[in-house]
């Protein structure tokens, strides 16, 4: 539920037709973006619903998914996640905190000239294990890695 | 609302080097103020980067990506003077587009 679009919701009930008007544009819009936006993924608490909604279920373990994260970190509000795909023809990768609230932390799309390399920084809640799946010619590979927190970093 | 972006683009043989640092507040919706009140969610959901005006990379992010968030990636086939451009859009419709050239090698 988005609360911004609740409140407008109500604003729009109470004044003119003009602001009505104006609020359904912006429900549009909302709608354009979760065709795209993976909102299943992105919504589910449980790893198995994450790797449903990736179509990652029982997807086989690859040496050639190298997964760049401190062994310890101590502020979970910013932990450095690097993810080398050295699978050709890599499509998409996905960056999954298994223990986090909602798992799945960001999918990154591959087009054209990019190489199959991210690196972003996520937060996570507590000691847990950090995937990567990774989609490649229409098959789905994983790797994980342990990263420790010092301090969660979700409150 | 929306601030500059600072992008970085480095030339390395024939790839890219791309580093992005977009600020944005990132809140997940589970924080509280100091009255108690949840802090609504509002958080960067879609990142898309184009090399000379063709995607390369289109993100889709959750709130669980940390404040001030970084992105690099890697460009294959780059050129010095090649256009790098990204653009995000947050959950509450806000955007913001910025482009660089790729620098050549120091």
């Amino acid at each position: 539920m988005n609360p911004y679009r609740r409140s407008l919701l109500a604003f729009a009930g109470g004044a003119g037709t003009l602001v009505i008007a104006a609020a359904a544009g912006l429900l549009r819009t909302g709608q354009a973006w979760a065709a795209t936006w993976n909102k299943a993924g992105f919504e589910s608490k449980a790893m198995a619903d994450v790797m449903k909604s990736l179509g990652a279920t029982g997807a086989a373990e690859s040496k050639d998914i190298v997964i760049t994260a401190p062994d310890i970190a101590e502020n979970g509000a910013v932990v450095p996640i690097a993810v080398t795909s050295r699978i050709p023809g890599t499509q998409q990768i996905s960056i999954v905190a298994e223990k986090n609230p909602f798992p799945l932390a960001a999918t990154f799309d591959v087009a054209g000239g990019g190489e199959g390399y991210v690196s972003t920084r996520i937060k996570m809640g507590q000691t847990s294990d950090v995937w990567a799946i990774v989609k490649a010619g229409g098959k789905v590979f994983t790797a994980r890695k342990e990263v420790k927190i010092t301090v969660g970093g979700c409150g | 609302m929306a601030e500059p972006m600072k992008i970085r683009a480095t030339l390395q043989g024939d790839v890219a080097d791309v580093r992005i640092l977009m600020l944005h507040p990132m809140e997940t919706g589970q924080r509280k103020d100091s009255k108690g009140q949840i802090i609504p969610m509002h958080f960067i959901q879609s990142v898309v980067v184009t090399h000379n005006g063709k995607t390369v990379l289109d993100t889709q992010w959750s709130q669980a990506v940390s404040r001030n968030p970084f992105l690099g990636l890697r460009v294959k086939g780059a050129k010095a003077g090649d256009r790098i451009s990204v653009t995000w859009t947050d959950n509450k419709g806000d955007k913001r587009t910025d482009e660089v050239a790729v620098a050549a090698a120091s």
